[in-house]
């Protein structure tokens, strides 16, 4: 009897590795051809000298391209431009995503209305959200400067003037400020619904015992909501950051790298290299420096999954 | 005192945050039924109307753009990368969940490794398989390419979703003589609906979002999709049509804002379920 029913348990357990195996098929396959080949021939494209024209990789030059452009100044400022954009953007994001989860984790009136404007930026697909912020931030035109205008900030006898307009998109710094402002804005909403999943699963207890104790707001915001949401602000810096540091949409239809090249990305030049220059291998080039700052957010990403499986 | 002092900070930092995330919306809005008159005057008040609304922007955008040619190529697009998304996620995030055991977890993870990969780092290898393929300029290269966007991530929230059902629920039905298939169309699937529904909808606005993908394989302006069509086509050099380009962005942003805001608890309890390499049971 009991040997009956250890054979049919291990054919069960055949039987599902072997429906296992079905059922996985499909869609590993489609991720070996359509994301494994490609992450290949980017690395072999890079060592190549294919160009749109004659797209065929099958002339090596080593490292004459990444020679290429690491001679080229828009490359070190997209680089720099990047990783500063990335950076500023995802700090923003911890502080606003952590208040902005404080926030809706409280009841209150028309909650299910706040919650659909809050949701607006990230719905908008992300060249749309830009035309947005374009049409916003206009020279001439931009809503803003109207009402500094009206403040006195801009404008004859303005704090800012007596110019009529800041120019956001025409001064580099101002471009940058307006490029981490969209990428903040079109951010908060994921970053929001990560931190407050798990600002939800944090015991009412703790709270209530705190007030008990007569901890203030920030006592218990510092001694236990921040604490407990550590490691899931981890993974909203890691989604956030990955998002923005491999977006070129924002870049190429807000400032278009410029006023000159000075708000250059690394996505974008190697848009603008290897498709707009015709020039496959040294966009390719380009691209594949995102791959180191990749490599370290995925360490981060299995240290962070290994910790909370030992959890 | 406090109370008050308390509620005043809560009330006004909801405020603030919802006019940062409609300001640009409201702005869109209120260009769309200008005339340019009045659009291009930055004496008056722009966010009223000075010699009244106008309708005659919204019509051009219908009549005179291929602004509808964009939306229907981007509903098909979409209605196909929706429908290859779920053949390949749900039965590959059930056989993670429950069929593969150990070496489950770890592809689950692997999964979100795809995922983490950007489309900017593979959009020229990708612009050799499409032109090798024959289909460059086409909606099929797009047809073909975002599944690699939606696929892990869907997969990978999909997992949360099944491993979310308690096992005992499939294990009763297979005692009761269904076979482990039978238990996952009868009892799994139908209690992953929900989640079946969330991928589905991040999967059709994840294909919705994409530029980069578009700018690459595509040129004539009848394989466009939304969001590649209505910056490259809509603009002409430096002449913008403004009223009809916040038209055609609140066109397909209000829908989806409607469909992520009623959404927005189920996505929450998604990502309680969903972490990182799948919930930890």
């Amino acid at each position: 009897m009991r040997e009956r029913i250890t054979n049919l348990w291990s054919a069960v357990v055949d039987h599902d590795r072997r429906l296992g195996w079905v059922m996985l098929g499909p869609a590993v396959i489609y991720v070996i051809v359509f994301v494994g080949v490609p992450f290949v021939l980017v690395i072999l494209l890079s060592f190549s000298n294919a160009t749109v024209g004659d797209p065929r990789i099958h002339h090596f030059v080593g490292l004459a391209n990444y020679i290429q452009v690491l001679h080229q100044p828009q490359f070190l400022t997209g680089l720099e431009n990047s990783l500063l954009i990335t950076f500023l953007t995802v700090a923003a994001l911890l502080v606003l995503a952590t208040l902005e989860a404080e926030l809706l984790a409280h009841k209150f009136r028309y909650k299910w209305l706040v919650q659909i404007l809050l949701i607006l930026p990230w719905a908008m697909p992300v060249s749309l959200a830009t035309l947005a912020w374009l049409w916003l931030l206009d020279a001439e035109f931009s809503p803003l400067d109207w009402i500094f205008r009206q403040i006195h900030i801009l404008g004859p006898g303005g704090l800012f003037g007596p110019a009529l307009h800041f120019y956001y998109l025409g001064r580099t710094k101002f471009a940058i400020a307006a490029i981490v402002a969209v990428n903040v804005w079109r951010m908060l909403p994921l970053a929001t619904i990560i931190v407050l999943a798990e600002r939800l699963s944090i015991p009412q207890d703790l709270f209530d015992q705190a007030q008990i104790d007569g901890a203030g707001l920030f006592r218990v915001l510092f001694r236990i909501t921040i604490p407990a949401l550590m490691p899931v602000l981890m993974v909203a810096v890691l989604f956030t950051a990955l998002l923005v540091f491999g977006d070129m949409a924002v870049v190429a239809l807000l400032t278009r790298g410029g006023p000159g090249n000075s708000t250059q990305v690394l996505p974008y030049w190697a848009f603008l290299q290897g498709i707009n220059g015709g020039d496959l291998s040294a966009g390719a080039a380009v691209a594949l420096f995102l791959l180191p700052v990749l490599l370290v957010m995925a360490i981060f990403a299995l240290r962070f999954a290994y910790r909370s499986e030992q959890a | 005192m406090r109370r008050i002092l308390r509620g005043f900070s809560f009330y006004s930092g909801l405020f603030l945050l919802t006019l940062f995330a409609v300001f640009p919306g409201i702005w869109m809005v209120i260009s769309i039924f200008k005339k340019n008159s009045d659009l291009y005057n930055i004496s008056t008040n722009p966010f009223l109307y000075h010699p009244g609304p106008t309708l005659s922007h919204l019509i051009y955008l219908f009549t005179g753009t291929r602004f509808v040619t964009f939306a229907l190529n981007s509903a098909i697009i979409g209605g196909y990368v929706v429908a290859i998304t779920l053949l390949l996620a749900v039965p590959a995030a059930y056989a993670l969940a429950r069929l593969t055991g150990r070496w489950g977890e770890r592809s689950g993870m692997a999964l979100f490794l795809v995922y983490l990969i950007p489309p900017t780092l593979l959009f020229l290898p990708m612009y050799e398989v499409v032109t090798f393929l024959g289909l460059a300029n086409t909606i099929w290269s797009l047809v073909i390419v975002y599944p690699t966007i939606t696929v892990p991530f869907c997969t990978w929230l999909l997992l949360g979703f099944f491993k979310s059902i308690p096992r005992d629920l499939d294990e009763a039905a297979m005692i009761d003589g269904c076979s482990r298939f039978r238990a996952f169309l009868r009892v799994g699937l139908p209690l992953a609906l929900p989640g079946i529904g969330a991928s589905a909808v991040f999967a059709f606005s994840l294909q919705l979002s994409d530029y980069i993908y578009a700018a690459t394989f595509v040129t004539s302006s009848s394989a466009m999709t939304v969001s590649f069509g209505v910056p490259t086509e809509l603009i002409r050099g430096d002449v913008f049509f403004w009223q009809g380009l916040m038209a055609a962005d609140a066109i397909v942003a209000i829908p989806l804002m409607l469909g992520y805001g009623l959404l927005f608890n189920k996505l929450v309890s998604g990502f309680q379920s969903a972490q990182i390499a799948g919930p930890q049971a």
